[in-house]
């Protein structure tokens, strides 16, 4: 009779079934706007010493498009903009793994992209999105994500991105002992033990670029990935430059930067992640676009990454 | 049933009773099993989402770059499996020995073996994973390795031999305490006596859990990548994370059942074999 578990299978996969038409409660139908496909490149940040500038209110949504206001939109829920991001929440581009205080870069640039669209401080709500539920397609429960993802085609025919609000640079830290602590070329790395996290632009380009001889590590959170470094045993971490200096001066001291990735033709952003078809992206992407032409982003990134620069870059 | 035997008209008549009605019940049951999944099918290819929720899990594509990723993880789980299952046996089968040990002598070796198991028993094997596969290099102890792979598989084996051990010493005490007497009164030593009439009756008792633990430790053997270590599994979030594409997780998925299938076929036979305990009813 192996019929008769044949029946349990099928009953079971109705009750999967059954289970994963998980309701959420205020679902915004969104309709399907197209995704505005703008991706200017950035200028890298000048390190502007504009001491402490805040994101304070600017009234300069003028640019923004009317239909861009915190009445309109159809966000989660209405006239309160749910923003996500994973838990820990790492410096520098959030602090104290609180990311509602506005510190750090990320953090501060969802409230800017927030007061753009008319939302006050206290209309946004933050929850924790992990890496996962981001990546899948479907319903989300956020209105926005902010958590350094890298926007790529591929990545763009699951969810929706904004405009990038970061130009980001792959590099590789070491302790100050290891075997590539002093290599200036990409070749220089090839027969190392390396490592990055899984899910990060940063491990891509170790498999990628780097191909090294031996088996890239790889790690679900950056503060395994740390402990190993710690522990010696992969000779060289890679991350996004600005983690990398923040991990050099204060969360490893005998570490260093080795050297960061010459950016490829294009470059590669951050972008906050929205829902496939979300009836925000277009507005979020305004917001985005009008922080950057008119200094803010820049001055943000003076503010929280200031110490982004100097790092020296790998040779061929 | 003698050779000599020819069945009656009624037994006859009986059996193609019989026949037709298991012919019924059979087909009831593909009817019943159809319709179920004719229903399940159109449910779920009917909702909204499912257009892209087929591209994101059930992309041919991103199958076909998962598959050689995955298998070669999936070397990694059945390497850890093999390595790690003898040395749990071993260690496992000694603790279960030391705990069942008699007399006041040998009291140290029961009360350790008695803590060993309630430790690793109630710590969450992920800890006892980060505590070895972190902490022990953290040490800087020269000429002791760092491996990940060696250290994760030292955490299973610590943590799944406290199963085993309890596996075993179930087994032990289900051992008539008559069998031990008797072996004792042939004049075989309390070593003998263990070692040819009480474990091998223990033992056969105990496969079936056994290898429930065995089929157990296959899937738990990826928890090792936490620590940098590739396997089955990580291989398909390595993909996923970069494309935002699930596919490679239902491979890895697939890939697992395809080996579990087998493993519990033949822990079902093994069983069986073992005539420790007779097997009722069918194997599903």
């Amino acid at each position: 009779m192996k019929l008769r578990s044949l029946v349990a299978i099928a009953a079971l996969a109705s009750a999967v079934t059954a289970c994963a038409q998980e309701k959420d409660d205020s679902t915004a139908p969104s309709s399907s706007s197209a995704p505005a496909a703008s991706s200017p490149v950035l200028t890298s940040p000048s390190p502007a010493d504009t001491g402490a500038a805040s994101a304070a209110p600017s009234d300069s949504s003028a640019a923004l498009p009317a239909s861009c206001t915190k009445d309109s939109l159809a966000t989660r829920t209405k006239g309160t903009l749910t923003v996500g991001t994973d838990k820990p929440a790492y410096d520098p581009w959030f602090a104290k793994d609180d990311p509602s205080n506005g510190q750090g870069y990320e953090s501060a640039v969802a409230y800017a992209v927030a007061d753009r669209l008319g939302f006050a401080k206290t209309d946004v709500k933050w929850i924790v999105a992990p890496f996962n539920s981001v990546a899948t397609p479907g319903r989300k429960k956020f209105d926005v994500d902010i958590n350094q993802v890298s926007i790529t085609d591929e990545r763009k025919k699951v969810v929706d991105f904004s405009s990038g609000y970061y130009d980001v640079a792959q590099a590789v830290i070491a302790r100050k002992d290891s075997p590539i602590a002093g290599a200036t070329t990409v070749a220089q790395l090839k027969s190392a033990k390396l490592g990055g996290q899984i899910g990060t632009t940063s491990y891509q380009t170790l498999t990628d670029v780097v191909k090294p001889t031996h088996k890239v590590a790889a790690y679900r959170t950056n503060d395994i990935a740390k402990a190993a470094l710690k522990n010696g045993q992969i000779d060289g971490l890679a991350v996004d430059l600005p983690t990398a200096f923040y991990i050099t001066a204060a969360e490893i001291p005998d570490a260093k930067i080795v050297g960061q990735f010459p950016a490829e033709s294009g470059g590669e952003q951050f972008g906050m992640v929205l829902e496939k078809g979300s009836a925000l992206t277009s507005c979020v992407t305004a917001a985005v676009d009008s922080l950057r032409t008119d200094g803010t982003l820049a001055d943000l990134q003076s503010q929280w990454l200031a110490k982004t620069v100097g790092a020296p870059v790998f040779g061929e | 049933m003698s050779e000599a035997y020819t069945p009656s008209a009624r037994q006859l008549e009986r059996e193609r009773y019989r026949r037709a009605r298991s012919r019924r019940s059979t087909a009831v049951a593909a009817l019943t099993t159809l319709v179920l999944l004719a229903v399940v099918v159109a449910l779920v290819t009917s909702a909204p989402g499912w257009p892209p929720f087929r591209e994101s899990f059930l992309s041919a594509h991103y199958a076909k770059e998962a598959l050689p990723d995955v298998l070669r993880g999936l070397w990694l789980n059945l390497r850890l499996m093999v390595v790690c299952e003898v040395c749990i046996l071993a260690l496992g089968l000694t603790l279960a020995v030391m705990r069942t040990l008699r007399g006041p002598v040998a009291f140290p070796l029961r009360l350790f073996a008695a803590v060993y198991t309630d430790l690793f028993r109630g710590i969450p094997l992920l800890l006892v994973l980060l505590l070895l596969g972190l902490g022990v290099p953290a040490l800087r102890l020269t000429g002791v390795t760092d491996s990940v792979v060696f250290w994760g598989g030292a955490a299973l084996v610590l943590t799944y031999s406290a199963y085993v051990a309890e596996v075993f010493r179930a087994g032990i005490e289900s051992v008539h305490p008559s069998q031990r007497a008797a072996a004792r009164s042939l004049g075989l030593s309390y070593g003998q006596s263990m070692r040819h009439v009480v474990l091998p009756q223990a033992v056969r008792r105990v496969v079936p859990p056994l290898l429930n633990d065995l089929v157990s430790l296959q899937k738990d053997s990826g928890l090792v990548s936490i620590l940098g270590a590739t396997d089955a599994i990580q291989a398909a979030a390595i993909i996923t994370g970069r494309s935002f594409n699930f596919t490679p997780y239902m491979v890895a998925g697939l890939v697992f059942v395809a080996l579990t299938i087998p493993m519990t076929r033949l822990t079902d036979y093994v069983a069986a074999r073992s005539g420790g305990l007779p097997v009722h009813g069918n194997v599903l």
